[in-house]
């Protein structure tokens, strides 16, 4: 039997008296596309601090290829929540991916050739070699966020968190974003976490789904746990879930549809 | 001997040979000085610290008018006071918003307490006006020595953290994801950040502090974004504006400090200009977002 890409036994998580999830039981396997989804608030992101080691549990345990979850595993790529950087960055894409590689040794960095060399393979997965050269600030969202693609997948992650990637990017861009993530779900049998707020963009691609809200949870094929009884009792109101054309729409979420304008904070 | 009977009793074009070598020092003192604001600067920008920097400054000036007070050596007056304001604002404030309200708080606090000190001394007023206006002509053999022992260690910390300083200040949320030491290094940047303001305090005073250690980096990121040509630019703008300015002040009666923020104002000023043409041109020559099919991928 070969080791879950994530384990969480017992799960729970609550900040003061608010849980955002309780005894949750998980695993996820690797080569499994896996999403996360819920209305703002419902604990996403704190689920994948969670797995980067950022965010201990409050009960419970995680498990990243069977070891206890660490901070800086490198069997983990993340891509963090969208922010654009800001113009005087003094970074070109190329500088940007190159963090992604090694930010986290001290120093400065020595070995220039092979690292550039990485870098420019980095870059052209991504289809990102065009624009290597230019300042991050400069560069659209959907740019922005290929290079976050590049970053993630530098270490050549087991385990590949994607938060919200798709947030702002245009039909084209939320395409190659996550086929992009798919390719290396399958092609490199990494494990894929993938939050988002709308499942329609990779519903070709999704193998489970976990959806959080108002402390509750749900683990499941999209279909079972994207139903109008599921939702409904979850929200603890009536919503409503049509499956059309291998399309999911949620009709009446109670005041979760409110979208992100930009970042949190 | 002080700025003023200097000026009067050496100065004139003709002995600008002779005059050199009694300002090496100082120049030793400026390069130096040029070189930590230039690497420190762009550190400045990236983490949005222009305000910390003057804040800081006023602390270090109060720490300064204290020494000068009780008779101790100003140049670690001022580098207590600095250090102190440096580490609390990097403890207290981590985001920007609470960063900046308690600079506007500890600023005119810190400036106060310099007032009351400098009123209450009593020896030479050139001395009090070097400490917010520069005063590093006057740098002697002891001085020196502290400054440059601090400035290397300045520059060697910061080579340390180098990389990992600038993946948390451009990246943080995935700097700690990769096991950065986020919060530490925050507070150890700022510590070295202290170092430098008092330093370049000798040279251009604590109201003039910018010119040395935002201008420089700020002119350098008009014109490129590649981090090495950055962080050489501004060494190279910041070394030219305190040398150029030392060496110009020799031939006038006025202080060092005008000539240092006039340069490193009018570089600032070109770098803007070719920055702004360089837009121009490049948002056209730059090719756009590439399209769909240039993606390497096939939705399995
Ligand atoms: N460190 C923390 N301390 C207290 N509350 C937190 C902390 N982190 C997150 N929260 C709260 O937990 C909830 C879930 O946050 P988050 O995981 O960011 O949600 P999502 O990503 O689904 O929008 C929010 O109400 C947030 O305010
Ligand atoms: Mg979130």
């Amino acid at each position: 039997m070969t080791t879950p890409a994530v384990s969480l036994q017992g799960a729970s998580l609550s900040f003061g008296n608010r849980v955002l999830w309780h005894d949750l039981d998980l695993e996820i396997n690797p080569g499994e596309f896996f999403a996360v989804l819920g209305p703002n608030g419902s604990g996403k992101t704190s689920f994948l601090r969670v797995l980067l080691g950022l965010q201990p549990l409050t009960h419970g345990s995680a498990r990243i290829n069977g070891s206890s979850v660490a901070r800086g595993s490198r069997d983990i790529g993340y891509i963090p929540q969208q922010k654009s950087f800001v113009s005087g960055t003094p970074l070109r894409a190329r500088d940007l991916v190159g963090l992604g590689l090694d930010g986290h040794r001290w120093g400065v960095r020595l070995n220039g050739r092979r690292h550039r060399r990485r870098v420019d393979e980095l870059l052209d997965l991504v289809g990102a070699s065009s624009y290597a050269e230019a300042p991050v600030g400069l560069l659209s969202g959907g740019e922005q966020q290929r290079l976050r693609a590049a970053q993630a997948l530098a270490t050549d992650p087991k385990v590949l968190l994607c938060d919200e990637p798709l947030l702002s990017l245009d039909l084209h861009h939320q395409q190659a974003v996550s086929a992009l993530i798919n390719t290396q779900c399958h092609e490199q049998n990494s494990a894929v976490v993938f939050v988002t707020h709308e499942i329609n963009p990779i519903i070709d691609y999704v193998d489970r789904v976990l959806y959080l809200a108002g402390g509750q949870f749900r683990v499941g094929a999209p279909e079972d746990v994207m139903t109008t009884e599921v939702l409904s009792d979850m929200y603890n109101s009536h919503v409503e879930v049509i499956h059309n054309e291998g399309r999911i729409i949620v009709v009446g979420l109670p005041d979760a549809t409110t979208h992100h304008h930009g970042e949190e904070d | 001997m002080d700025l003023n009977e200097f000026m009067n009793a050496v100065f004139n074009f003709e002995d600008y040979s002779q005059l050199l070598p009694l300002v090496t020092n100082s120049l030793i003192a400026g390069a130096v000085l040029g070189l930590v604001g230039g690497l420190i600067g762009t550190f400045v920008m990236m983490r949005d610290l222009a305000f910390a920097v003057h804040g800081i400054a006023e602390l270090s000036f109060a720490g300064a008018a204290f020494a000068l007070l009780i008779g101790a050596n100003v140049v670690f007056g001022s580098l207590l006071g600095s250090v102190v304001a440096a580490v609390i604002l990097g403890v207290m404030g981590m985001r920007a918003r609470d960063r900046n309200s308690i600079i506007g708080v500890i600023m005119p606090f810190g400036l106060g307490l310099g007032i009351l000190f400098l009123s209450l001394y009593e020896g030479r007023s050139a001395n009090k006006f070097g400490l917010l206006t520069g005063q590093i002509v006057s740098v002697d053999t002891v001085q020196l020595n502290v400054m440059l022992g601090c400035s290397l260690f300045v520059i060697v910390a910061l080579l340390a953290i180098w990389r990992p300083l600038t993946f948390a200040s451009a990246d943080p949320d995935l700097a700690e994801a990769r096991g950065v030491p986020v919060g530490k290094l925050a507070i150890g940047f700022m510590f070295l950040l202290g170092l430098a303001v008092a330093l370049s305090i000798q040279i251009v005073g604590a109201l003039l502090v910018l010119a040395l250690v935002i201008t420089p980096s700020a002119a350098a990121l008009r014109v490129t974004a590649s981090p090495r040509l950055v962080v050489g630019l501004s060494v190279i703008f910041a070394l030219v504006s305190v040398v150029g300015g030392i060496l110009l002040a020799l031939g006038g009666r006025i202080p060092i400090s005008p000539y240092v923020t006039t340069i490193s104002f009018l570089i600032y000023v070109v770098c803007r200009l070719i920055g702004a043409r360089r837009d121009k041109l490049g948002r056209t020559r730059r090719s756009a977002s590439p399209d769909i099919a240039a993606v390497k991928v096939t939705a399995a």
